[in-house]
């Protein structure tokens, strides 16, 4: 059923089918539509599930925590200072592998205070042990609610799952997407079933500590359940086509990157811009292309390395910044291409940050500067600086 | 259901070869209460005393399903892992909480806060060493007034802690919680009558129970439980309970032993003046005069 939501519905609408038991909800701005909107699913009882009115962030996914070792699916949703007040307890999820799926509305962190959409929030959590997917519409949206219960509560996987949603320019923007039916989703997505939980006949002792040698063994574990969440997207996601019709690529989407002498890589939904930008670029001559990541963990490293080995120069364009350093999604790429010993030129563009406009004529200046040469870190609308 | 005792509970053991320190009093209550509470009960126990000594793996010591939370976060997973069950179907089980006094009256007042907000169908249980023991006794919000620690120390200067405890019994209380209590391991039946009743009773239970620890009070290992009964009887602890929006008082001793030998004994408390003695000491009877109107006492 085809309907005009925001991404933020869209979300909930995905959820809504994916049928969660248990949902802990607190509000933030640009997130809190999704939690209003389940809260009427389950009134309208279109949604069964346990519908926690939780007193913080901290205790929304020290909830889902609880739940989800309970044996339940659980879902939670946050954004900005809501996601580094639970900070603690998304490396508390990854590494008791309790696959719980959370919505993050990309924003801006204090200070100064802001609301609108960066994504120094969830750029922040790389090493937090959670998949992160970055969506760029509310069908995309609407789509990985569902599949990441499925790629999160896969066996080789067992780990949490974060959504990002770009705040405001995804969150609230209304786009038409395509509902899927409930017995689809049912087909598609079967009951959470786990050994990891607690059993009455055979009782478990949860969350423990492990001493240095045992720690390490965990530790590698939950990297290993991470990477092997590279073979289950494309498995889920092959799975999806077949149900659904809408098919996805992958941890990256290139866009015309096959014979793209430059090309842009970034990530949620700058993308739609880009490509529109590469579009009138090509139109004038120029082989331009634009690679988004769809997934920031897993790395892509393999897939980005593939697309930009042939290019002649790739700039990184991102609502992020590492402070004393440069933009993180820039030097997980270069750490990609060095890993490959591809040796092309790259540029970091930071901009957006607090919600700041990025225009088509920035990017444009982007594409042009990678043929013309520039500072390698740049601020979209302040200038060149060098990154030390 | 007949009232059970320590000789009536259980002979299972479910928090066992653990490394709690001797006469720990904290173990006591976890021990005691889980018996009382048999092996349906799912227990939550934050980053604290209880945690680090029973849950090293390999060697994982209770015989019910139990689960580390956060150091803020006993209630919250409590809250998850009550409403996961439900949302699984299981009727018949006790979701309960043990914290200490910093994980309940500190870092975890928010989300215990929450809980009894939403009235959710779980038991907490505050065991009360009167410190963060389990990083070396550091002051809480539930050290008494004088107490020595390693962050309040009796100089000439200051007198160990400035502040007297947090009345976490009646801040519970105070939100309409379908019932609270107050214990003590030295009244153990007590306390497993109030355990026992807490599983009987829907919605959010609170018991705060006090728990010598004797490394941090400074007494020795086999005085646990007579100073657990002696800090009611001497009248700086009291057990009562609050339910359907009325305080009881259980217990109201006839004559009150001494407060200053009750302080003295313990090491924490060897710095005490005499002057400091009085202040406690009038408090005391200020909170019992207080107990004498707005208690009810049968």
């Amino acid at each position: 059923m085809k309907k005009f939501l925001s991404g933020n519905e869209a979300f909930a609408e995905g959820i809504r089918l994916a049928r969660p038991e248990v949902i802990s909800a607190y509000p933030i701005t640009p997130q809190t539509i999704v939690v209003e909107r389940l809260s009427e699913m389950v009134e309208d009882g279109s949604l069964k599930a346990e519908y926690v009115h939780v007193e913080s962030e901290h205790s929304a996914l020290s909830c889902a925590i609880g739940a989800s070792a309970a044996g339940a699916r659980a879902f939670t949703a946050t954004s900005s200072q809501g996601l580094l007040y639970m900070a603690e307890c998304l490396y508390y999820a990854s590494g008791g592998r309790f696959p719980i799926v959370m919505m993050n509305a990309d924003r801006s962190t204090a200070l100064p205070w802001n609301i609108y959409g960066d994504q120094r929030d969830s750029l922040s959590q790389l090493d937090s042990g959670w998949i992160q997917a970055y969506a760029e519409n509310a069908q995309e949206a609407l789509d990985l609610a569902l599949m990441s219960y499925k790629i999160a509560e896969d066996k080789r996987v067992s780990t949490p799952f974060m959504a990002n949603l770009d705040g405001f320019v995804l969150t609230h923007t209304y786009e038409t997407a395509d509902i899927p039916e409930r017995e689809q989703a049912d087909r598609f997505l079967p009951p959470y079933e786990t050994d990891n939980r607690m059993d009455f006949d055979n009782p478990k002792n949860m969350a423990f500590s492990a001493g240095p040698d045992y720690n390490y063994i965990f530790k590698y574990k939950e990297h290993e359940g991470i990477l092997a969440a590279r073979q289950v997207i494309n498995e889920t996601e092959k799975e999806f086509a077949e149900i659904f019709g809408r098919s996805y690529t992958g941890l990256v989407e290139n866009y015309l990157t096959d014979d793209a002498e430059y090309i842009i890589v970034t990530l949620g939904s700058i993308a739609g811009l880009c490509r529109e930008t590469a579009d009138k670029l090509r139109s004038q001559g120029v082989k331009a292309g634009v690679l988004r990541i769809r997934y920031m963990r897993p790395f892509p490293n393999q897939e980005i390395a593939e697309t930009l080995k042939n290019a002649k120069a790739y700039a990184v364009l991102e609502k992020d910044i590492s402070f004393g350093n440069e933009g993180t999604v820039f030097t997980n790429v270069n750490s990609a291409l060095k890993k490959a010993d591809v040796n092309v030129k790259g540029y970091n563009y930071i901009g957006g940050l607090g919600g700041r406009n990025i225009s088509s004529a920035d990017i444009e200046k982007i594409f042009s500067d990678m043929e013309n040469g520039a500072e390698t870190v740049n601020f979209i609308g302040i200038g060149g600086e060098n990154n030390g | 259901m007949a009232n059970k005792t320590a000789d009536s509970i259980s002979r299972d053991e479910f928090f066992y070869g653990h490394k709690a320190c001797a006469g720990c009093g904290g173990s006591l209550a976890v021990r005691a209460a889980l018996k009382v509470l048999g092996p349906r009960a799912v227990s939550v126990l934050p980053a604290g005393c209880m945690s680090a000594v029973g849950f090293n793996f390999p060697q994982l010591c209770f015989s019910n399903n139990s689960i580390i939370s956060t150091f803020a976060g006993t209630a919250s997973m409590l809250t998850g892992v009550e409403a996961g069950l439900r949302a699984k179907g299981y009727k018949d089980f006790t979701a309960v909480g043990f914290a200490g006094d910093g994980g309940t009256a500190d870092i975890g007042i928010q989300a215990l806060s929450g809980a009894i907000d939403r009235n959710d169908n779980i038991i907490y249980i505050c065991y009360d060493n009167e410190a963060y023991m389990n990083t070396g006794i550091q002051k809480s919000g539930l050290t008494p007034f004088g107490a020595k620690t390693t962050t309040t120390p009796a100089g000439k200067n200051i007198h160990g802690n400035i502040r007297p405890k947090k009345n976490m019994f009646e801040i519970a209380a105070a939100h309409g919680i379908p019932y609270a209590a107050t214990a003590s391991v030295g009244y153990i039946n007590d306390f497993i009558a109030k355990v026992q009743k807490a599983s009987q009773i829907q919605g959010t239970k609170y018991i705060h129970v006090i728990a010598p620890c004797p490394t941090g009070w400074g007494v020795p290992v086999d005085e646990t439980v007579n100073i657990a009964r002696e800090v009611v009887d001497s009248g700086l602890w009291y057990l009562a309970e609050y339910e359907n929006g009325e305080f009881t008082l259980n217990h109201k001793p006839k004559q009150f032993t001494s407060v200053e030998e009750y302080l003295r004994k313990q090491g924490r408390f060897r710095h005490l003046s005499d002057e400091d003695i009085k202040i406690i000491t009038d408090s005391r009877d200020k909170k019992w005069e207080y107990i004498g109107k707005s208690f009810n006492y049968k």
